[in-house]
């Protein structure tokens, strides 16, 4: 009789878990399959392991540039694999094999994971670049680590610390005598009222007609059917983001890059603030991440979105201390008309900047992906603050993490070299070429 | 273990290597074909792709870069400041606008091209005097052809085998020639140059371009 209900008692238990473990494996939550917790860069979507794993649990070759190809092209990529392809460079390949992302990037390593999600020392780039004291008599005696964490170089992004962009920028002020941000270009068609509505009478509200009316959307001749389709009196909510997308794809493409939506990209639900690593308000508990997250229907006031948009949630020191600071300053005064249009930095201003696609193009987007400049942070001085800051002094403020959490009030108390002995190389050449 | 001699006077030891190894598929060698076969089809292999990447550099230097910046002084419109500015060839050509690719970096993309498609070869522009330290002999073998080509003034590649890794390449190196004024006036004037002195028709570095031998 014991062993007859010692074997009802394994079985039940057996199928406990066995159920436990299958309802792990088809939900959401997967947190008992993990082998270690997952980075801050792909946590959200650790519950679709087959974003980055195949069926038979490797890492797909081609995972990581499935999502990151166009972000080290646009960046110009330092060490691109393709630069190490070339046999010639069998021997730095031995040192650290620069083809393969996972070689300094190896997920589900918690306790070996360092900035920009590296599990590599610090000392990584001295494994190829010892002999760089050859060449710049300034790096001799260096510490190893310092590469990369001096705020001089960067492993992929150097397009705002290369020496020709720092020499272009030598001897500029704190603030530019014309520091402006690039200008959204407005819509220039003769605007939509109210008496263009495209939707039956009885379906109009009139404080809705009222805000689309100082809309963009109204503006660029969008009227209600451009969202509500063939059927005025629905809700487009109910079909999540799709008509945005129609034609804010290049909007979607950044939002779904970056982590605000790179659950939805993987097809995972919207991420949710109470799912966020980062530091979040109480009164954002619960509210999903989407295009109306920040624009409101109807609403689209972008400067409410530029700066509400993102306190609303964002509870961390440097997203607390905006308010009251040099850039929220600046902007009080533009929208007072106090100082001219650009000269005010909203949150978006710097996290969601507007670009060209190319060097010199009209700037047709702000860039959705809030992540593209953020880390390492140096890549926010070509894209943001050289329009505004000397190069040199804007260096100096990112390096200095605590003036950061301030959000740049104050001055920073570190200072990185690297202006300084391109000047130094500048000098040298000019007396070289004058002694010629 | 590398062995290399000018292409005009390689010698019996240097063909008993060539012969006894055998071509990749990539090389392009028939299969079926006699025993000689292989290594002098290496050899051509790497003349003829030499041919196209020499031909196209010089046009690329000579016809586009030369003759917008050098002779034609082509201005742009700075998208800022709203002046016009020389049109240049720069090394930040990515990021900074109205600006063209050096040829060397033209040069380059294509090789990183051809090496993400694993054509079944690879080639590099290097120098005894590179702009860009990665682009300074490594391999002996690279050493001893980039010598070659610059003491014979270009009058002949040079060829060897070696090894790099566990690969066996057939490595051949090419003299590359100051053509137009864009060259050397870059070069010339630039401040990463250790070598100043460059006049037209020299030899300014060497394309070396590598066969794997014995299958990959």
């Amino acid at each position: 009789m014991v062993v007859k209900w010692s074997w009802i008692g394994l079985s039940l238990c057996t199928m406990g878990v066995g159920t436990f473990l299958s309802n792990r494996l088809t939900g959401e939550e997967k947190s008992v399959y993990l082998p270690g917790e997952t980075s801050h860069g792909h946590y959200q979507i650790e519950a679709k392991c087959e974003s980055c794993h195949t069926e038979r649990n490797e890492v797909a070759s081609d995972a990581c540039l499935a999502c990151h190809r166009q972000e080290l092209e646009d960046a110009d990529d330092s060490h691109p694999p393709s630069k190490f392809l070339d046999p010639r460079n069998a021997s730095l390949i031995e040192r650290l094999d620069a083809r393969r992302c996972d070689t300094c990037h190896v997920e589900h390593r918690p306790m070996l994971t360092n900035a920009m999600g590296v599990t590599l020392p610090d000392d990584y780039c001295y494994y190829c670049h010892q002999d760089v004291g050859d060449e710049r008599p300034s790096h001799v005696g260096l510490e190893h680590d310092s590469c990369q964490s001096a705020g001089c170089h960067n492993f992929h992004d150097n397009r705002g610390l290369n020496e020709d962009f720092l020499e272009q920028h030598m001897g500029e002020p704190t603030t530019l005598p014309r520091a402006r941000l690039p200008l959204r270009v407005r819509a220039t068609r003769s605007p939509l009222s109210a008496a263009d509505v495209d939707v039956p009478v009885e379906v109009r509200a009139a404080a809705i007609v009222a805000e689309w009316e100082r809309s963009a959307h109204a503006r660029a001749r969008v009227n209600c059917s451009g969202c509500h389709g063939e059927k005025p009196g629905v809700s487009p909510s109910a079909t999540g983001d799709g008509p945005c997308i129609e034609c804010h794809s290049k909007q979607s493409e950044g939002f779904r890059a970056g982590h605000h939506g790179m659950r939805v990209a993987v097809g995972l639900p919207a991420m949710r603030t109470e799912q966020a690593r980062l530091k979040m308000t109480e009164r954002s508990a619960g509210r999903e991440l989407n295009c109306r997250s920040c624009h409101p229907a109807h609403e689209h006031d972008l400067e409410r979105a530029a700066v509400d948009g993102c306190l609303e949630c964002h509870a961390d020191s440097h997203s607390l201390a905006y308010r009251g600071s040099p850039h929220d300053l600046a902007r009080q005064a533009e929208l007072e008309g106090r100082a001219p249009e650009g000269s005010g930095v909203a949150c978006a201003a710097c996290h969601l900047p507007r670009v060209a696609q190319q060097p010199g193009a009209p700037v047709l987007v702000a860039q959705h992906n809030q992540n593209d400049n953020l880390r390492p942070n140096e890549k926010m001085l070509r894209s943001v603050c050289v329009h505004c800051h000397g190069l040199g002094f804007a260096i100096d403020a990112l390096a200095d993490a605590s003036l950061v959490r301030r959000n740049f009030r104050g001055r920073s108390a570190r200072h990185v070299q690297s202006m300084d002995w391109v000047e130094r190389r500048r000098k040298a050449r000019a007396t070289r070429s004058g002694d010629e | 273990m590398e062995h290399g001699c000018s292409g005009r006077k390689y010698g019996k030891v240097w063909m008993a290597m060539i012969l006894a190894a055998s071509c990749s598929a990539g090389s392009g060698c028939a299969s079926g074909s006699g025993d000689a076969e292989p290594a002098l089809k290496a050899k051509q292999v790497a003349d003829m792709l030499h041919a196209v990447m020499e031909a196209d550099r010089t046009a690329y230097t000579r016809e586009v870069v030369n003759r917008l910046v050098k002779e034609q002084k082509v201005q742009m419109m700075d998208p800022q400041t709203k002046e016009a500015a020389p049109l240049r060839a720069s090394e930040q050509w990515k990021s900074e606008h109205g600006t063209l690719p050096l040829p060397a970096q033209m040069f380059r993309m294509g090789a990183e091209a051809v090496a993400e498609k694993k054509a079944g070869f690879t080639y590099a522009l290097l120098s005894k005097w590179p702009v860009n330290k990665q682009n300074k002999a490594k391999t002996e073998m690279e050493m001893q052809g980039l010598d070659r080509v610059a003491t014979n003034a270009g009058k002949a590649p040079f060829y060897g085998v070696e090894k790099l890794g566990d690969q066996s390449y057939f490595t051949a190196v090419y003299a590359d020639v100051a053509v137009a004024p864009a060259c050397i006036d870059c070069h010339n004037g630039h401040k990463d140059s250790p070598r100043t002195d460059f006049k037209l028709g020299d030899v300014m570095g060497g394309v070396v371009i590598r066969l794997p031998l014995g299958g990959v």
